[in-house]
């Protein structure tokens, strides 16, 4: 009867063994991140009910779909009482849904291939890292060509429309250097000049290199929605920071013309301005002469959105430290390159995120456009398409197509602008 | 040049309102087109199709005019206006006439500085039940939750029609048409009320129509009717009675298929020769060509042909003529005579 008087010592090394199953893979995933509490497991089981409950509901709808069909009658027909979408309406009004239904639709190629231009256009812009400077020059051009493309004419109008800005900026570089205002009018006058000289020949040769002309009033669909997006996105951005500036200025009537300027911009909804851009103004011009809807709109939706942009950067702005606009001055920066090189680049990044908001916010207002009588998107689904007897009462394929296409472009924005505050961090991580 | 333009712009607007003073008419010839206003969009009435071209009931009021005026129906400019935008539209000009679904009233009429040419469409408020409710009179309603619109005129007449009647209700009220439909198909509401050709509409879009029916109580007038511009009267006489021929034309047997048959020759009946410009000189009363009434019945048809192709009994809409039959049927349409 020996007891054993060592204490139990390994003297081999045991093998690896693969972690118990509870705690590698799947189930460790589940369990730590959906059972990890008797009040987690709840939730985890409430949603997942949740979800399949939906999923339930519109996976038949969405597989049960009908396309070819040509009216809601006939899809019910063809679906003989079980659920499903009547996706034919898209079919059938595809083209009314992306450009309105007076755009020639032997033209459909034209703003397409200026909507797949845009991005290329863009391109030097918002991935300034990886493309050249001079590719810039891409991104000028394009607004001219983008116009000609979707509005068709002369090629004269975009071109002198171009060249009077060149020689604007030409005469702005060759005086601005020694006087601001000389080289300012300067610039003004001889773009005038040049408007008003190529306005005469573009007159007298309205056939060169035409294409077949697009009225506005033939714009529609999303295509409206993406033309007034663009451009009141890119046109309210250099206001924006114009009217900042001018708010923030020592010069007392440029200040309180851009406090003027905002408040009451800020004052007043956005529908009010469209009301006013077209039924006040008609009022006010001759009958027959109507001056261009779309511009009319353009405007007032630039002034809207600038006065809320003007804000955001202000408040960028406001967030640099003092000892940056000292530091400005101290190296012997005037104010126009302490702005550039050191306070707007600053300011700019910090205000990203609002501005993004603004201008999400401003493409989705581009669907107030319907209650003027102008058929976006949205206009056109509620007034042609619902209004037409064979797809009267088709409310969610419509609505649910018009959310998708908005989805996209915004998260698109919206992805952009992180990938971009990511780019530009430059403190400390 | 900013100057120079304004000064331009200023002088054009003068010659523009001294032309537009000079006569309606001589501005669409002018134009080669008529401007005509309509919805943007409401079944049975006025849409554009897939090919965006327009057709509905308001839209044959605009052909008919443009087939009076050019002799061509396709010569209109369809300009979609709102219910916001649409009286504007008219007054600054934009359009000659408008023929989108307005009730004539006397404040539209005097105050608004408009013209209404006559009645296309005798409409009323209505309601809409399911069948399983077992209701075959509004008056039955005692103590029902009725859906309604709100900040419309209907929930004024509905409040007066059941206060008049002494029963009670339960109003729901709700923002839009499509909407109030939900709630309706839901049975959030025993009853659905709007206009009557409304409801007809709307009720055409259900799933099983069959199992809703419309009361034939109607407790409002909504007469809608094309109207113009108050001060050129010459022009709303062209509106006027190209509307009342195709009213006329019903009455007189004359339709799109025998039109030209009719106006070949001189008939028995001197009624339809006048109209059709076989006899007499009416056109050129109106400043118009003598076969005008024979174009707008020949591009459009009758009045009883427009309404069947667009809202009547056999289409999905089916609204029954009711108050809009001929006077020798019942209802109210009464043309004065063409002499």
């Amino acid at each position: 009867m020996t007891r054993a008087t060592e204490a139990f010592v390994r003297h081999q090394m045991l093998p690896q063994v693969p972690p118990p199953s509870s705690q590698t893979g799947i189930v460790k995933w589940l369990r730590e991140n959906l059972f990890s509490s008797i009040g987690n497991s709840i939730l985890t089981i409430a949603s997942f009910f949740a979800l399949w409950w939906v999923l339930d509901a519109v996976w038949p709808w969405l597989t049960n779909g009908v396309w070819t069909t040509s009216s809601l009658s006939q899809c019910r027909e063809v679906l003989q009482g079980e659920v499903g979408a009547c996706f034919s309406v898209l079919a059938e009004r595809w083209n009314q849904l992306l450009f309105g239904f007076k755009y020639p639709a032997e033209l459909y190629g034209r703003p397409t291939a200026a909507f797949l231009l845009l991005f290329i256009a863009a391109a030097p812009v918002l991935f300034f890292k990886t493309f050249p400077r001079h590719l810039l020059i891409v991104t000028a051009a394009y607004p001219f060509v983008a116009y000609w493309f979707i509005w068709g004419g002369s090629i004269l109008v975009p071109a002198v429309a171009a060249l009077g800005i060149l020689g604007a900026m030409f005469v702005f570089k060759k005086y601005g250097n020694q006087n601001f205002a000389t080289g300012l009018f300067g610039g003004i006058a001889a773009a005038l000049v040049i408007w008003w000289l190529g306005g005469k020949i573009a007159d007298a040769m309205p056939n060169f290199l035409a294409l077949q002309e697009v009225a506005s009033r033939d714009m529609g669909g999303f295509m409206l929605n993406m033309i007034l997006g663009v451009v009141c996105v890119s046109l309210s951005l250099p206001f924006g920071i114009l009217l900042a500036l001018g708010r923030r200025s020592d010069m007392l009537i440029i200040k309180w013309i851009c406090v003027l300027f905002i408040e009451f911009i800020r004052g007043v909804p956005l529908i009010t301005l469209l009301f006013v851009a077209n039924v006040v103004l008609a009022y006010f011009l001759p009958p027959g002469t109507s001056f261009d809807l779309i511009l009319r709109v353009i405007i007032m939706i630039t002034m809207f959105s600038s006065a809320y942009i003007a804000e955001v950067i202000r408040g960028g702005l406001a967030a640099l430290p003092k000892g940056q606009y000292e530091a400005a001055d101290s190296l012997g920066l005037d104010y126009a390159q302490a702005m550039r090189l050191i306070i707007l680049p600053q300011a700019l990044k910090i205000s990203i995120p609002g501005i993004v908001n603004v201008a999400v916010g401003l493409f989705k207002d581009t669907t107030l456009v319907s209650v003027i009588s102008m058929f976006d998107l949205v206009g056109m689904i509620r007034g042609p398409i619902l209004g037409s007897t064979a797809w009267n009462g088709v409310y969610w394929e419509l609505f649910g197509f018009a959310a998708l296409l908005f989805f996209v472009v915004c998260y698109g924005i919206s992805q952009y602008s992180q990938w971009l505050e990511r780019q530009l961090r430059t403190d400390h991580l | 040049m900013k100057k120079s333009v304004l000064l331009g712009a200023m002088t054009v607007a003068g010659l523009a309102a001294g032309a537009a003073a000079a006569g309606t008419l001589d501005d669409v010839k002018a134009r080669g087109k008529l401007n005509c206003g309509v919805t943007t969009g409401l079944v049975g009435f006025a849409a554009p199709d897939a090919n965006g071209n327009w057709d509905g009931f308001d839209v044959g009021v605009c052909r008919a005019v443009a087939a009076a005026v050019f002799g061509d129906p396709t010569a209109v400019e369809f300009v979609p206006t709102t219910g916001k935008t649409r009286f504007t539209a008219l007054a600054s000009g934009e359009i000659d006439m408008l023929a989108r679904n307005t009730t004539w009233t006397f404040s539209r009429d005097t105050d608004l500085k408009f013209d209404f040419v006559g009645v296309n469409y005798y409409d009323g408020q209505g309601f809409m039940v399911p069948k399983a409710l077992g209701v075959s009179s509004a008056k039955e309603l005692n103590g029902a939750t009725v859906c309604i619109q709100t900040g419309t005129t209907t929930e004024l007449n509905l409040a007066d029609f059941f206060r008049s009647n002494n029963i009670t209700y339960t109003p729901v009220p709700i923002e839009t048409n499509a909407e109030a439909l939900q709630q309706y198909l839901a049975g959030a509401c025993d009853a659905y009320t709007t206009d009557a050709s409304g409801l007809a509409a709307s009720r055409a879009t259900f799933e099983a129509p069959g199992d809703h029916i419309v009361l034939p109580e109607i407790i409002s007038k909504e007469p809608l009717g094309p109207l113009v511009r108050h001060g050129d009267n010459d022009w709303g006489d062209i509106v006027r009675w190209t509307l009342n021929a195709l009213i006329a034309a019903e009455e007189l047997g004359i339709t799109s298929a025998n039109v030209a048959e009719l106006s070949a020759a001189p008939t028995s009946n001197p009624e339809i020769n006048r109209l059709l410009g076989t006899e007499g000189e009416l056109g050129k009363m109106v400043g118009l060509d003598n076969a005008w009434a024979k174009n707008a019945i020949a591009a459009v048809g009758n009045y009883g042909e427009v309404f069947e192709k667009n809202i009547g009994a056999n289409t999905a809409i089916g609204l029954a003529r009711g108050l809009n039959a001929q006077w020798t049927d019942g209802g109210l349409l009464y043309t004065p005579p063409f002499r």
